[in-house]
């Protein structure tokens, strides 16, 4: 494992990620905010979530990296191409069964079938992220191939 | 404020209620219109300005609306609740009685609960025997052009979709999604309680709102209210009124930059069934000072502040030139265009969206912005260097191009011309300036240039826009007509309000332009529409200043307030023969002349200083009230 360059191509593939998903959102390609939705775990106040939700995404992209760079290890391969099949493959497992299970793990996300209460306010995804706009999944599989590339480029074997 | 209204049937879906008819809610960032009926026939959002959902205002059938009333015929009370921008309207039934209570939640920095981008609670409940209601809520996007697509998601509620936005609707009862519209109804025992939430998200996942929680934030959201007007200072006879239009003021104020807008509405005729529709949801400079000043005077310093800031930074992409018109943050207001669906109300078409004043010149903007830095510096507010040398930058403009021909104040579509309200409030851009640098308020100014500049335009005034043979200052240099705005002339302090000069002009204003009501036209030259609300509270500030008694004032306020609708809002525009509202409403440079006219009333009254901003020359001596009766 090549620790300097996993901790510098994890945190550029995240930075990119995090602008692309932004990017997304700013376009009008979809209402999935990832800062916010991680923030809201820690607080209800919205400039808040905004904030540690930026800095969980960072952290969060980072320790994903990790099982990319495992990956490129394990395999004895790396490259641009093989990151982006990584990420596309990330982004369905993300859109599938991590949309599935968020309303049970995110303790203000309201749920389908109670509906929202008190505490659990926040829409939930839905199928592929569907009810945050339906050309979510687009703009979740561009940005996580992006990630996927970005560090299958810059990460050196060891 | 409670009336009683004659029982009849709720309307069909054909026919208009009266502008007057209906009320305003708001949350400082958009407004809706509910009317009298338990509709909801306005609603743009995220933003003033932004395309309607809801426009049935504007087109009964392809508008959009969302109603909540009873299936029987009724007599309606309604009003707003507690010192609070909350409507409460009761419907009497043959039944029973029910209240329906219409709010947006102002977002107050509560850190401790989800709040949801935009939102419209509404609950109605069963005061006394049993009666049917009927929900309809028929949403149609951008002006009527677009049927959103609609989807029940069982408990978290109905879900419409606008492109990138998305709306949902939450209900205690279960709805129907029919005919493109969402269907309800139900039997309301006393006791008992229905509640709707509605709310618009573009840039997150949406906030879903408990219902349960919704009685609680109605009363939240009226203490909210309740302490912001509790600011309020005036303390004369007319303080229901006032503070009245203070809150419909504060409805106006976009909130995140501080800008205030005309009015939240769009093509509210000015003539029924005539093409005088306008798009007023922007912010025109021209309104500045005697905002200002209200605000200011009222004790609400903090709308005060962030008003003159956006004015002087909000504006900088085209200082030192100004336009008259600018978005809420500050941007140029989208070219005008008109709707290919909307039909107008009551007909009244075309339906503008946009306006094309945003391409008219107006000089009198630069005296407006300058005379409302200069009230809040004179009220011991401080200006940093920076506003300093945008003031500058105002002032070397005015002495390159006051002599230039402009559109004028009221905005008409021909070859610009030379105003005497133009020419006046450059005059005021000069004589603030010189005033600020005389109290150590501002410094860098050319006060030797400025003074000549000043001079020379004094001197253009009295000589071209007075008009000997009429013996009358007229609207335009060596022009033969008036219009109100010369009443003005003593707001700024260029003439003495008891001056020979100004009792003439007055004199002749009431001649022209005033109807057997007592109120006034704005001008001699425009086609036939509505008398002018904000003249007549000129007039009565005119009065006010000198020009006439206080008894005269006073009677002329209270019959003004007369032509407020039940809950205490004012239209652009009063209907000489029938007292209805006209144009969009309600209107905010309307109730800044109603806060402006009571408070010059009672520091007459009580002998303090009027209007700081005007130099001593042009302040009559107060007089006691007793020694003029």
């Amino acid at each position: 494992m090549n620790w300097g360059s996993w901790i510098l191509s994890g945190f550029i593939a995240t930075l990119a990620l995090s602008a692309l998903l932004v990017a997304s959102q700013g376009l009008r390609l979809t209402r999935m905010n990832v800062p916010y939705m991680l923030g809201t775990i820690i607080t209800p106040e919205r400039e808040r979530a905004r904030l540690y939700g930026f800095f969980a995404h960072l952290l969060n992209g980072w320790v994903f990296s990790f099982f990319y760079v495992y990956i490129f290890q394990a395999r004895h391969m790396v490259n641009w191409w093989f990151g982006l099949l990584l990420g596309l493959a990330h982004a369905f497992v993300l859109l599938t069964v991590g949309m599935a299970l968020l309303p049970s793990i995110h303790p203000r996300m309201a749920s389908e079938r109670k509906g929202p209460t008190a505490r659990r306010q926040l829409e939930p995804p839905g199928f592929m992220a569907l009810n945050y706009g339906y050309r979510t999944p687009v703009s979740i599989f561009f940005a996580h191939a992006a990630f996927g590339a970005i560090l299958g480029s810059l990460y050196h074997l060891h | 404020m409670v009336i009683t209204e004659p029982a009849h049937s709720p309307l069909d879906s054909r026919s208009y209620p009266d502008i007057g008819d209906y009320a305003v809610i708001g949350d400082c960032r958009t407004a809706a219109l509910v009317s009298k009926y338990g509709c909801i026939d306005w609603l743009c959002w995220p933003r003033f300005d932004s395309p309607s959902i809801f426009a049935g205002l504007l087109d009964r059938e392809r508008g959009g609306y969302w109603r909540i009333s009873p299936a029987d015929s009724c007599s309606i009370e309604r009003e707003y609740l507690n010192g609070s921008n909350v409507v409460e309207t009761r419907f009497r039934t043959p039944t029973g009685t029910v209240a329906l209570t219409d709010l947006m939640p102002v977002r107050d920095g509560t850190k401790s609960v989800m709040v949801a981008d935009h939102e419209i609670v509404r609950q109605i409940a069963c005061t006394t025997g049993q009666v049917e209601i009927e929900i309809e809520l028929v949403p149609r996007a951008n002006y009527g052009e677009k049927l959103p697509p609609i989807r029940d998601f069982g408990k978290l509620g109905i879900r419409i979709e606008n492109g990138h936005g998305v709306y949902w609707l939450r209900s205690s009862l279960p709805m129907e999604i029919k005919d493109s519209g969402v269907w309800g109804k139900a039997t309301l025992g006393a006791g008992e309680t229905l509640v709707f939430s509605f709310t618009y998200t573009e840039n997150a996942p949406a906030v879903l709102p408990a219902l349960e929680q919704i009685p609680e934030r109605i009363d939240t959201c009226i203490k909210w209210w309740q302490g912001w007007t509790a600011q309020g200072q005036y303390e004369g006879d007319f303080r229901d009124e006032v503070m009245r239009s203070a809150l419909a003021l504060k409805l106006m104020i976009f909130a995140p930059s501080g800008a205030i807008i005309a009015a939240p509405t769009t093509s509210l005729p000015e003539r029924i069934g005539g093409g005088l529709n306008w798009d007023y949801r922007f912010c025109w400079l021209r309104d500045a000072s005697l905002t200002i000043r209200a605000l200011i005077e009222l004790g609400f310093w903090v709308e005060a502040t962030t008003f003159l800031d956006w004015l002087l930074h909000a504006t900088r992409l085209t200082q030192p030139e100004l336009r008259i018109i600018y978005t809420l943050y500050g941007n140029r207001p989208p070219k005008e265009r008109e709707s290919d669906v909307l039909r107008g109300y009551r007909g009244s078409r075309p339906v503008r969206i946009g306006n094309a004043a945003r391409d008219q010149v107006q000089l009198d903007v630069y005296g407006e912005v300058v005379d409302a830095a200069a009230q809040f510096a004179f009220h011991g507010g401080d200006l940093d260097r920076e506003m300093q040398k945008v003031l500058v930058g105002f002032g070397d403009y005015v002495v390159k191009h006051w002599d230039a021909p402009d559109q004028g104040i009221w905005e008409p579509r021909t070859e610009p011309r030379n105003h005497t309200h133009s020419r006046l409030l450059c005059w005021t851009a000069l004589d603030r300036l010189i005033g600020l640098n005389e109290k150590g308020k501002l410094s860098g100014i050319p006060v030797e240039k400025y003074k000549k500049h000043a001079e020379a335009i004094r001197t253009q005034i009295q000589q071209r826009a007075w008009n000997e043979k009429l013996q009358s200052y007229v609207s335009e240099l060596d022009g033969e007509k008036v219009d109100s705005s010369l009443l003005l002339l003593s707001w700024y302090g260029f003439e003495k309000p008891d001056g020979p000069r100004m009792r003439a002009t007055y004199r002749k204003i009431r001649e022209r332009l005033s109807t057997p009501e007592g109120l006034l036209y704005r001008s001699e030259d425009l086609p036939s529409e509505g008398t002018f609300a904000i003249c007549s509270f000129w007039e009565a500030e005119y009065l006010a200043l000198g020009g006439g008694t206080t008894q005269q004032t006073r009677d002329l306020i209270k019959t003004l307030t007369k032509h407020r609708n039940d809950l205490g809002l004012y239209g652009e525009e009063i209907d000489a023969k029938t007292g209805q509202a006209l144009g969009n409403f309600p209107q905010a440079f309307t109730h800044v002349g109603y806060i402006g006219a009571a408070l010059s009333l009672m520091q007459r009254e009580t002998g303090e200083q009027q209007l700081a901003h005007r130099p001593e020359s042009a302040t009559p001596q107060p007089s006691h009230p007793k020694q003029e009766a």
